[in-house]
């Protein structure tokens, strides 16, 4: 799996064909068929705004909580999609990889490519409601790329380990969603961090250190509120770093832990 | 066979050895490994069904890869086009490989015809604009002209054949390996890809066959290899290793048919068969075997023997001229001889019966038949059950 293999042109090929199909078979047979891309986040932050913000009112100290919360939440479906799609890639396509010799990892970067397009589309809505709700826009905004990438390079490494895993483990799936399940709760997506602050400034910093919660509190910060608590400013120094660490090292154990089951994917599935 | 001197390799096997871990249970689950280990247990036992082997393949070869179920063929051919990584050795290959395991993976029956080409291609390696400057052949060779745009799903099952072949055949790859596949679509199809193979045996493009069928490679490969228990049994003219493949299915059979039914009367001790010639011979030499019979009783007998082609009498031949010896308990011995240039090449059977001389009942016969070849080193059609003696000529 060296980089120039990735980027060849034959597995470029593979991967836009791939990622094209998952796309044209996604609303196979709906009525409404690529509207339901817009349409989902759209009926999603209905139901959050009426919740959060006319019942909960969990977000009072935060203005334009409504997008600061639709925006955590689009970005958690998306390291949940991305990471999902990873798991089941290898064991989904077990019939073609017992058939035909292709590198295994374009199907894992395939289902996470699906999950980012959903993402790109999403922030599009979220763009919308920003505007909606006068949310002003800086320069400051386009940190959004590098913080999206770094999200994604995560939800990357966590799949290829994962999808490995899963052709060993076929328990993993399971593991998974239950360790996501309590994960969603130990991240910042629905409740403002200063909650936890409020509790436990020692426990608030914990959850930082997570990449996703960093991420998330990040863009945030950029694109929605500076009331947004970023690791920067509440954590700061070199402790402020480990999040890049944790991507790093999970992105290079998960690739080497790929590479290293990859050729005999065809015998265990 | 043309074996062009200094020919470049295409695929190069050395030393391959393939085994895998057969789990005793289902055990892809977090919990039986757990159990396993605990109890100290593998959970596996080691299958090796490719043992140390070698050969090359060369650039323009038509190669035929042979061996009875289980002997480890398909896991070669896996191994060739990479599916499988071998724990020992390695295989080389020279120039774009088109593998086709089985035809048509990857097809997705929500996808039209046309997408699906596309797709089957890219899995293969090729560009979008490759595939389009195959996909007119990909059409015409498969005549699904007009079901282009369909879904797969609403395809016969002989259309999806007849697409998945037609990428396989057109697919401009230097390698084609192709497993069990010639017996798809209906007659006429069949003609086509005759046609094909018959031409792309010329056309310097290495194709790799696996198959049971020793008709097709007598027919189109100009090199084979038998494999056996994970190794390699024969290596050479498709002649020499159909030749041994014939031989080592009748044993086969000769094994697995040991029940040996109750068809002799008392008064018979015994009566067998048994061959003299090759068990596959050719048509200039002659057919001999020996049958042995002994009595019980003191009583007079006749013996015929009997020689079927595709469960038809050929020929029949009894001893009522002849004067046999009919003393008790001792074994007597008769021999048969039979020149065969009137026969066709095909497979024969030999059955032996014997009478009660004076009513001509039948008091006993051979259980099995004994099998013999007829070798087609002449490379005729098959059918009929003469020699093909005749001559056409044009007026």
């Amino acid at each position: 799996m060296k980089l120039s293999n990735i980027t060849s042109r034959r597995n470029r090929i593979l991967l836009r064909e791939l990622v094209v199909t998952d796309f044209k078979l996604r609303y196979q047979g709906s009525a409404l068929g690529y509207l339901w891309s817009i349409l989902k986040p759209l009926f999603l932050f209905a139901i959050l705004y009426i919740v959060f913000e006319k019942f909960l009112r969990l977000g009072k100290g935060i203005e334009h909580f409504p997008v600061y919360l639709l925006l955590g939440v689009v970005l958690w479906q998306f390291f949940a999609e991305a990471t999902n799609n990873g798991l089941q890639a290898i064991v989904a396509r077990g019939d073609l990889i017992r058939k035909i010799n292709f590198p295994k990892y374009i199907i894992v970067i395939s289902g996470t490519v699906s999950a980012l397009i959903n993402l790109a589309i999403n922030i599009v809505v979220v763009g919308i409601f920003m505007v909606i709700n006068q949310v002003p826009v800086s320069w400051e905004a386009l940190w959004i790329i590098p913080l999206i990438i770094e999200l994604y390079v995560f939800a990357l490494g966590i799949a290829f380990f994962l999808a490995a895993l899963n052709v060993k483990y076929r328990d993993t799936g399971y593991l998974w969603e239950v360790f996501m399940q309590a994960a969603f709760y130990a991240t910042p997506v629905i409740y403002p961090l200063a909650m936890v602050v409020a509790q436990s400034e020692m426990i608030a910093k914990l959850l930082l250190l997570n990449p996703v919660a960093q991420v998330i509190q990040d863009i945030r910060y950029v694109m929605v509120t500076h009331d947004s608590i970023t690791i920067w400013s509440f954590v700061g120094g070199w402790k402020s770093l480990i999040p890049f660490v944790i991507v790093g090292a999970v992105l290079v154990v998960a690739t080497i832990y790929f590479r290293k089951h990859s050729k005999n994917f065809a015998e265990n599935i | 066979m043309s074996d062009i001197p200094n020919a470049e390799p295409a695929i190069v096997i050395s030393h391959v050895t393939k085994s895998f871990k057969i789990p005793l249970e289902a055990s892809n689950g977090l919990k039986q490994k757990l159990v396993n280990s605990l109890k100290g247990r593998k959970g596996y036992r080691n299958f090796t069904p490719l043992n140390d082997i070698s050969f090359t393949i060369n650039k323009g070869d038509f190669f035929g890869i042979v061996g009875r179920n289980g002997s480890g063929k398909s896991t070669l051919l896996k191994t060739i086009a990479g599916i499988y990584a071998p724990n020992n050795g390695a295989v080389r290959v020279n120039g774009t490989l088109v593998p086709f395991i089985e035809l048509g993976v990857g097809f997705n029956p929500e996808l039209s015809g046309r997408e699906n080409v596309y797709l089957n291609g890219a899995l293969l390696g090729f560009s979008r604009s490759e595939i389009t400057a195959m996909y007119k052949d990909i059409v015409d060779f498969a005549e699904l002209h007009d079901f282009m745009d369909e879904r797969l799903k609403n395809y016969s099952s002989g259309m999806q054949v007849r697409l998945a072949f037609s990428i396989a055949i057109k697919a401009e790859g230097d390698i084609l390996l192709l497993d069990e596949v010639l017996a798809v679509g209906d007659a006429a199809f069949q003609q086509k890809c005759t046609e094909y193979f018959e031409k792309v045996r010329h056309s310097g493009k290495t194709v790799v066959l696996v198959t049971h069928s020793m008709e097709s490679v007598e027919q189109f490969c100009n090199k084979a290899v038998l494999i056996e228990d994970g190794v390699v049994k024969t290596f050479g003219s498709p002649d020499e290793v159909a030749k041994q493949y014939t031989l080592d299915n009748l044993n086969a059979e000769a094994n697995t048919n040991k029940a040996v039914t109750q068809t002799l009367n008392p008064e018979v001790k015994s009566l067998k068969v048994k061959l003299r010639s090759e068990t596959i011979v050719e048509p200039n030499a002659r057919l001999e075997f020996d049958v042995e019979y002994a009595l019980h009783e003191a009583i007079q007998v006749d013996l015929g023997i009997s020689i079927l082609h595709q469960n038809l009498s050929v020929i029949e031949h009894n001893t009522q001229k002849l004067k046999l010896d009919y003393t008790v308990g001792k074994k007597h011995t008769l021999r048969y001889s039979l020149p065969l240039e009137n026969l066709n090449h095909g497979r024969y059977e030999i059955t032996a019966a014997i009478f009660e001389k004076s009513e001509f009942k039948l008091i006993g016969f051979t259980p099995k038949p004994i099998t013999f070849v007829i070798d087609n080193i002449h490379n005729q059609p098959a059918g009929g059950v003469l020699a093909k003696t005749g001559e056409w000529r044009v007026l």
